[in-house]
Parts: C-alpha cells; sequence; structure tokens
C-alpha cells in the first residue's frame, strides 16, 4: 500500500502510529510533525528521574534516530502545523509548506491548563508538560527556598516528591478536600496526603490561588483566604486540556477532545485521532472517554496505525497508568468512575495495599500501591467483564491468584 | 563496550554494543532490537520488557527485587530465570550476556 500518511503530534502516539503503520506493512511516505525539536520521548520521568537529574535528554528518547531513517519516516520536527484542509486533504505548515496526505492523524496531545489570575505570566512561574519546562524547573530543585506547587494531581505530586528528594520546602495546595480528587479513590488519597506530610510537604487542601506577586519574578502566593505563602518558584499542575484547535477548525466533531469511533477514526473517514488528544468509545465502560496516559496513548496509536494502513482494529484496551512518589508505587487499572462500593486489601502501614472498586459484582478498577500482583490480576479481570467474587477479594486470605484461575 | 546478544523467539540472534549505566532494555530498544515493547520506559509498571537470561548469566545478572518478581508472575510464559529486562544494568561484567526473547509481551 501507497500514498502518504501525514501524523500531527511527535509525542508517545505520534511516534508509535508511524512504527505500527510499518508494521501493518505500509510502504508509501510517512511524515510526522513535531512542534518541538526533540526526537520523540517520553514523558513521565520529566517530572522525576529527569527532573531529579538521574536520566541525560537521550535516554528519554523512545527510539533512535537511526529508527526512523531506517523506517523512512520524514521527521518534521520543531515545525508547528497550522492547517489542516480536509477538503483538499493538504496540511499546512507554519512555514506554508503544503502536504498531500492520504490519511492523517491528529495525535496533538493535552498541554496544560494554564492559570488566569494576577501574577500568574510572572517569571518563575512553571508548568510542566516537555523538556524545556523540565530543564526550567530544574535549577529551582538546586537553588533551594520554597516551591509552592498549585494542584495536587499526578505532577503536582511527583514534583513535590522531587523537590523533597532535592531539600526543597514545598507547599502544596489544592482546591478540593483531597488530593488526587479527580482521579483516585479516598483511600488513596489519603495515603498520598500522609505519605506527602511525612516527607515534610505543607500541604493545604481546599486552597485556592487569588495572585501571585513579586517584583519582576514571583515571590508569593496569594490564597483565597488572603494569606501570602513566600516563595522562590510556583510550579502550576491544574490539568490539561486537549489540543482541538486544527480539528476543531477542519470542522470535525469534538467530545471533549477529537471524537474518533472504535477504530481511531475521526468524523472524517480519511482522519484518524489517537493519545490524550481524542475520545473514543471504550468497550469496557460503554461509554466514551479521554485518557491522559501512556499506555492509552500507545494503544490508540497502534490501532489507528493498523487502520490506516488499511486494517480492521478495533480499541478495547483496559486503561492503565502508574505514578511513582517517594518510595511508593501506584499503579492503575480500570477507571473507578461508578463504583458503589471499595474493597481495601493489603497492610496500609506497610506501604502495600491496593483498593479496589466494584459496582455490583462487576470490578471498574483498582489502585495498587506497591501490589504489582494486584495490579496484574486486576488487569485481567476488568478486562473480562465478568463478575467477580467480591466475598472472596474481602477476604485477606484469598490468593489473587485465584481470582483469575 | 559490553556485548549483549538478544535471541528472538524464532531463534534470530541480534547482538549489540551497550553503553555501561543503561538497562538491557534499553540496550535493545536503542539498537532497534525486535521484540521488546517498554511500554512504561523503565519503571518496573508494566512487564513488557520481559528477557529469559542464559542460566550461565544467572549469578551475574543479580537477583530480582520483589516488586520485579510479583510483575514477572503475570507476565507471558514466565520462568525461572525470566527476568524484567529495564531491571538489569549492563556493567562491563555482562559482557558477552545472552537473553532470549519470549513471543509475546505483557
Amino acid at each position: 500500500m501507497g500514498g502518504r500518511m501525514i501524523i500531527i503530534g511527535a509525542g508517545q502516539a505520534g511516534s508509535q502510529a508511524a512504527a505500527s503503520l510499518r508494521q501493518a506493512g505500509f510502504d508509501g511516505d510517512i511524515v510526522l510533525f513535531g512542534a518541538e525539536a526533540e526526537l520523540p520521548y517520553q514523558r513521565p520521568p520529566l517530572s522525576k528521574a529527569y527532573l531529579q537529574g538521574d536520566l541525560a535528554a537521550e535516554r528519554l528518547q523512545l527510539r533512535p534516530a537511526a529508527f526512523y531513517e531506517k523506517e523512512r519516516i520524514d521527521l518534521r520536527l520543531g515545525v508547528r502545523v497550522t492547517t489542516v484542509n480536509p477538503a483538499a486533504r493538504i496540511v499546512i505548515a507554519e512555514d506554508g509548506e503544503e502536504f498531500h496526505y492520504d490519511k492523517l492523524l491528529l495525535a496533538t496531545g493535552a498541554p496544560p491548563r494554564r492559570l488566569d489570575c494576577p501574577g500568574s505570566d510572572l517569571p518563575g512561574v512553571h508548568y510542566l508538560r516537555t523538556i524545556a519546562d523540565s530543564d526550567a524547573l530544574r535549577p529551582v530543585l538546586a537553588a533551594g527556598g520554597r516551591l509552592v506547587i498549585v494542584g495536587a494531581g499526578y505532577i503536582g505530586l511527583e514534583v513535590a516528591a522531587s523537590a523533597r528528594k532535592a531539600g526543597v520546602d514545598v507547599t502544596v495546595l489544592e482546591m478540593a478536600d483531597r488530593v488526587l480528587a479527580r482521579v483516585a479513590g479516598k483511600e488513596i488519597s489519603a495515603f498520598f496526603e500522609a505519605l506527602h506530610r511525612a516527607h515534610g510537604v505543607d500541604l493545604q487542601l481546599g486552597a485556592g490561588v487569588r495572585a501571585f506577586e513579586g517584583n519582576g519574578r514571583v515571590e508569593a502566593a496569594i490564597l483565597d483566604s488572603g494569606e501570602k505563602i513566600p516563595c522562590s518558584a510556583v510550579l502550576v499542575g491544574v490539568g490539561a486540556r486537549p489540543s482541538t484547535r486544527l480539528a476543531e477548525e477542519a470542522g470535525l466533531t469534538l467530545a471533549n477532545g477529537v471524537w474518533t469511533d472504535d477504530h481511531a477514526r475521526t468524523s472524517d473517514p480519511s482522519i484518524y485521532a489517537a493519545g490524550d488528544c481524542a475520545s473514543c468509545p471504550s468497550p469496557i465502560y460503554g461509554r466514551r472517554m479521554r485518557l491522559e496516559s501512556v499506555p492509552n496513548a500507545l494503544e490508540q496509536a497502534k490501532v489507528a496505525g493498523a487502520n490506516m494502513a488499511g486494517g480492521n482494529a478495533v480499541y478495547d484496551a483496559v486503561p492503565w497508568f502508574w505514578s511513582d512518589q517517594y518510595d511508593a508505587k501506584l499503579q492503575t487499572v480500570g477507571v473507578s468512575e461508578g463504583a458503589d462500593r471499595t474493597i481495601v486489601r493489603g497492610d496500609r502501614a506497610a506501604m502495600k495495599f491496593s483498593v479496589w472498586y466494584l459496582n455490583g459484582a462487576r470490578l471498574l478498577a483498582v489502585d495498587a500501591i506497591n501490589e504489582p500482583a494486584a495490579f496484574a490480576v486486576a488487569k485481567k479481570l476488568v478486562a473480562a467483564k465478568a463478575p467477580v467474587d467480591a466475598k472472596g477479594l474481602a477476604d485477606p486470605e484469598t490468593d489473587l491468584k485465584s481470582l483469575v484461575l | 563496550m559490553p556485548k549483549i546478544t538478544y535471541i528472538d523467539h524464532t531463534g534470530k540472534e541480534h547482538v549489540v554494543e551497550a553503553e555501561p549505566g543503561v538497562s538491557v532494555m534499553e540496550a535493545a530498544v536503542k539498537n532497534m532490537v525486535p521484540g521488546i515493547d517498554a511500554d512504561c520506559g523503565g519503571a518496573c509498571a508494566c512487564a513488557t520488557c520481559h528477557v529469559y537470561v542464559d542460566p550461565a548469566w544467572a549469578d551475574k545478572v543479580g537477583k530480582k527485587e520483589p516488586m520485579e518478581e510479583s510483575m514477572l508472575d503475570f507476565a507471558y510464559e514466565p520462568k525461572e530465570n525470566s527476568r524484567l529486562s529495564c531491571q538489569i544494568t549492563v556493567r562491563k561484567e555482562l559482557d558477552g550476556l545472552v537473553v532470549r526473547l519470549p513471543e509475546f509481551q505483557g
């Protein structure tokens, strides 16, 4: 099969889709556009090992430069695409160059949501998504002083852990009444709250930020309560917004992201979408979802790549996720929304336990702390959609393996 | 640099020169050895970089941590000599290491 495939976005999804196109036997042109100058790289270490200086930038690369040469993938790095014209099937790069496509993939990601309050544009107010962002944040960890983190999601908490490791004072401000409120259950929130406090983080819940102050550079955060917290820098981690401008201007259907069917196809039959920017029906949960995670980006990109090359792949992957903070490894399977019951297994004090989210007899999700066996068993059970033995699950004597045999 | 031999499930050998300090997983990815997915990038979170260490090298590569052992329990066809290659760091003592790859990851 010949022709030209264009991929907009050189993150995990874009890079994987290029590889999957070749694996599916597509032999024509592949053009991969990336707004950043770097070879496609992994973002998770940007808040952890890379931020801490334990990993060289080169080791973030998803694939070596030789891969793109060998697979004849035309990398256009540091080049933004400004326009998609679906009627003419062309994309236009920022320098005006036009490219015709036979199939197009939007893998444009979800950049951080920006705070808009007085002082939010002061130097020293950071966001974290790119290598450049992490590079800009690293000197803050070396300089000491107090880092104020706005938002207790994964980005905020992972950076808090990295900063404490570097000996920096940390205040985390979270508007909700618990950390990770959007993504984890109450037991997990309580665990991470205690963990961060034990490591010296000043964690303030129910705390909104009204403004930042500083003379040419951020020097304090002002809370809704009026309290002033002096700081040397700020990191804002208040969620992400799917990048949908190109899709919208091209007239594609949107649904909290770029709408796709379960084949990763958008409302235009020649255009696909994958990763953080895409909302896709989940056969496991029977509803449309937009997930912000590496595993989801990889799975959707594999489906998109295979189908762009003429295949008939269906997206039915079990969502999963991980986060490392201090000595705690969280592994999540599934999406807990809609649960009417939780079962906790293991030993919270020993930092080795799992929380199982059920709706009736159906297992929706599991959060596992330093408990990979629970993660692995849950992955199989969630995929199977079969009723689980809730009584057995609640019994600490039950061997988890027996639940999947 | 230490040489590592990856033998894929069809029996084909891929010999690569690996820089000390990187993981056996990273050396495979960097040298485009097929059959190692490494979805999580080396965080010991996914078990998609599963390899079988040649028995002659079992002692030299070191022991599995409990986290890794539990992850491997649920990998595709785990064996006694199963390892997650992201958890083995290349050292000069590992020059000549031979690992075999399973047919599937995950």
